[in-house]
């Protein structure tokens, strides 16, 4: 099973290469991670992606709270949650494709950041299966590279009735 | 007033009470040394390898409780102490190693003797730091001690950057410590402590393995309290020897890979396990899915990691072993009596033919010295009073199965890492800590040479450490497994009689003694324990001695192998392994 992991850090020298160490010395998959700051400086989160069986991954969070600069694992698998990803794609489509990619960016309201002669540079938001799909159409009319910026994630807040 | 780092430090660890450093010294810890030549209270010890400095402090800490203290230079003094980092970090022993480190300027540059120690240490410490601005200094000690010694113990590391310890602050000492992302759980789960103490009234086949936790928490008492009201039977792992009587009627010794054969049956057929401060490690269960098909299991550990993490638990119970232990035991008092007695009888009369029909036994000779033997001797000689190390292979399983421990800290044997060359540092960091003890280390003539340049340490600070060598000329464990696994072809675990261990000794101004036959094994060890001196006891045995029982790698646990000629003469199955 895949798990959304968002674990709150302290902000300190080190912590990245803590949590890094942890998945390959225990040899657990870590699909993607990606860190930030929050609203307070001194605590970074971390938002991991990981796969495992249940025992695994009850293991994962265990030995992520073990960490000592970890404050919070929040494992997000049952928790109803935001997600997010960042796509950009650098396309070189042949002159009679120009439009569609054009049109394509726009049905994924994307945007186009950067444009040359022969290429567009595409950002696209958005969970991943809309960044996969995305990917998918364009990648016959000429994706050069593309780089994706791991998933963030974050709780929703319970609504009031 | 502003006064040195080195000041800092050394007065730092004054306020945390250490008064023992092992140390080595080197370019960029010179100022800690310097302060350190005429400092009050506190004593360095000059080991003669940093891997024995850390081994010390862990032999130290293990035999009082207190965080033993390591001080060592930057590059490769900091990368000597590794081995005894990882060995300290398995057996959760708090210790505190400080490192030099070049200046912080030149961090990064591959400057002379530089080694990201911070790096490398980082998966085998609880935690490490590198202080970069003298005003963390105090703090940095303060937390890495509360680390080190609370929750599950583990070693800590602090690298000191050259400016760091020669430059100058204030010294505040930090009266409290508060890390808002470390708060142990100690108190055991009070629903869950109560289904544990429903399993323990209802179980017809109860069981406690009791592992090293027992001993880091101080929880003996409370075992034992537990033990004998509820008439269930104890087995210590390797790590929880001494947690409770050896000598005990409810004692089943040691279970496991060379565990005895009554233990391992009891776990087996037992219908709940209650584990207490132990981890299931691998020599302990053997093949996993075939452990204790028909046991309930609790678990008590002060780590949650370790529940769950290698066999399916019922009983959760996150705490520290001693709080949780009282609360049982209270809760247990306080409820319905079933009458213990009564509903263990079978059960206790099971486990009493079990011990008949296999004891740990041996085969005596009257011409060749035997190393059960050895060891009963040394048993009898000091009548159990002694703290006794080990090295790793067979000596450290023949002492444990051998000679019998009544108290905790009494056994110090490397058990998650299995470190040759862990014996003779610790045994000496023992025997500092505990001056009027008789701290013997129980030895092969492999893992004595891991670290035998000690000798130096225990002779020139008057040390009165006994090294007991069972000299098989062999890397005997190793040369066991070739025999019973690999063919009988010995590839390069012959040792041959290299060096001569009396002349070492005596080399290094410590006693040298050899017994060669079986009737001169008692008067060496009687000489050696009148001796107020360093003593090498060269005991010659029989190299083709094996240790058994034996559970093959990958077995379940009650599949074990015994020595035929073992066997107890009114035992009249002769299998090889029997179910
Ligand atoms: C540092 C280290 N290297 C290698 C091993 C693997 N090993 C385990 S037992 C053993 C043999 C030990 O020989 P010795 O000290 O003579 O003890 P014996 O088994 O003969 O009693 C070896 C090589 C180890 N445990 N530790
Ligand atoms: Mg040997």
């Amino acid at each position: 099973m895949r798990h959304t992991i968002s674990v709150q850090v302290e902000n300190k020298f080190g912590v990245l290469s803590r949590v890094a160490g942890l998945f390959s010395g225990r040899g657990y998959n870590i699909e993607s991670i990606s860190v930030g700051e929050t609203i307070d400086p001194k605590i970074s989160v971390m938002t991991i992606v990981t796969s495992g069986e249940n025992q695994i991954v009850e293991q994962i969070n265990k030995q992520l709270n073990k960490l000592i600069d970890v404050i919070k694992v929040q494992d997000l698998f049952d928790v109803d949650h935001v997600e997010r990803e960042m796509v950009l794609v650098k396309i070189a489509p042949p002159q009679e494709q120009k439009a569609e990619v054009l049109r394509l960016a726009e049905i994924f309201r994307g945007r186009v950041v950067d444009s040359s002669l022969k290429t567009y540079t595409i950002e696209i938001t958005g969970d991943e299966k809309k960044i996969e799909a995305f990917l998918e159409l364009v990648k016959p009319m000429g994706v050069k590279e593309f780089v994706r910026s791991g998933k963030i994630a974050i709780a929703r807040e319970k609504t009031k009735s | 007033m502003k006064v040195s780092g080195a000041e800092i430090v050394v007065e730092s660890l004054k306020k945390e009470g250490v008064t023992h450093i092992f140390g080595y010294p080197g370019g960029v810890v010179l100022n800690l040394f310097d302060y350190l030549y005429d400092a009050k209270d506190i004593k360095l010890l000059l080991t003669r390898h940093e891997q024995g400095a850390t081994h010390m402090a862990d032999g130290y800490a293990r035999s009082t409780g207190r965080v033993g203290v390591a001080l060592v230079t930057s590059g490769p003094g900091a990368t000597n102490t590794v081995t005894g980092i990882a060995t300290a970090a398995m057996d959760s022993i708090p210790i505190v190693v400080l490192t030099g480190q070049v200046p912080t300027m030149l961090i990064g540059n591959d400057a002379f003797q530089e080694a990201d120690i911070v790096g490398i240490t980082r998966p085998c410490t609880k935690y490490n730091y590198l202080v970069k601005n003298i005003d963390d200094l105090a703090d940095t000690i303060r937390e890495a001690f509360h680390i080190a010694s609370t929750g599950r113990p583990g070693p800590v590391l602090i690298d000191l950057p050259r400016d760091i310890s020669s430059g100058m602050a204030n010294f505040n000492w930090p009266e409290k410590v508060q890390i808002r992302s470390y708060n142990p759980t100690v108190e055991g789960n009070r629903k869950m402590i109560e289904k544990a103490v429903e399993e323990i009234s209802k179980s017809k086949k109860p069981v406690i393995i009791a592992g090293g936790g027992v001993i880091l928490s101080g929880a003996s008492e409370e075992l034992k309290e537990l033990a004998e009201f509820t008439q269930v039977p104890v087995t210590t792992t390797l790590m929880g020897i001494g947690s409770f009587p050896s000598t005990h009627h409810l004692s089943l010794g040691m279970p496991g890979m060379h565990g005895t054969y009554y233990a391992n049956m009891a776990i087996q057929n037992s219908d709940l396990i209650v584990a207490i401060g132990m981890r299931f490690d691998d020599r302990v269960t053997g093949k996993i899915s075939a452990f204790a098909p028909n046991a309930t299991i609790v678990h008590i550990d002060i780590d949650p990691t370790s529940i769950r993490k290698n066999v399916h638990v019922d009983v959760p119970i996150v705490g520290d072993c001693k709080n949780v232990l009282k609360t049982l035991n209270q809760i247990v008092k306080a409820g319905k009596q079933p009458q213990w007695t009564e509903i263990r009888k079978s059960w206790l009369k099971q486990l009493d033919d079990w011990k008949e029909l296999r004891p740990l036994c041996y085969k005596y000779s009257d011409t060749v010295i035997k190393p059960q033997y050895v060891i009963e001797k040394l048993y009898e000689a000091t009548g159990g009073d002694a703290i006794i190390t080990t090295e790793v292979g067979q000596n450290q399983m023949w002492a444990a199965q051998f000679f019998k421990f009544d108290k905790p800290r009494t056994f110090l044997s490397s058990g998650g890492l299995g470190t040759m060359g862990y014996g003779f540092p610790a045994a000496i960091g023992a025997q500092v800590a505990n001056p009027g003890k008789t701290v013997i280390d129980i030895a092969g003539d492999g893992s004595i040479q891991m670290n035998i340049q000690e000798l130096a340490t225990a002779v020139i600070y008057e040390l009165p450490v006994k090294v007991a060598i069972l000299n098989n000329r062999y890397l005997g464990m190793v040369r066991q497994w070739q025999e019973l696994f690999f063919k009988e072809r010995y590839s390069h675990s012959h040792l041959n009689t290299v060096p001569d261990f009396v002349k070492v000794a005596e080399a290094y101004s410590a006693v040298g003694l050899r017994a060669e036959k079986p009737s001169e094994v008692e008067p060496v060890i009687r000489e050696a324990l009148k001796t107020n001196k360093t003593v090498f006891m060269d005991f010659v045995i029989d190299w083709k001695e094996k240790v058994f029982p034996m559970v093959p790698a990958g077995a379940a646990i009650d599949q074990m192998m015994f020595d035929d000629e073992e066997v107890p003469k009114k035992e009249t199955k002769k299998l090889k392994a029997i179910k």
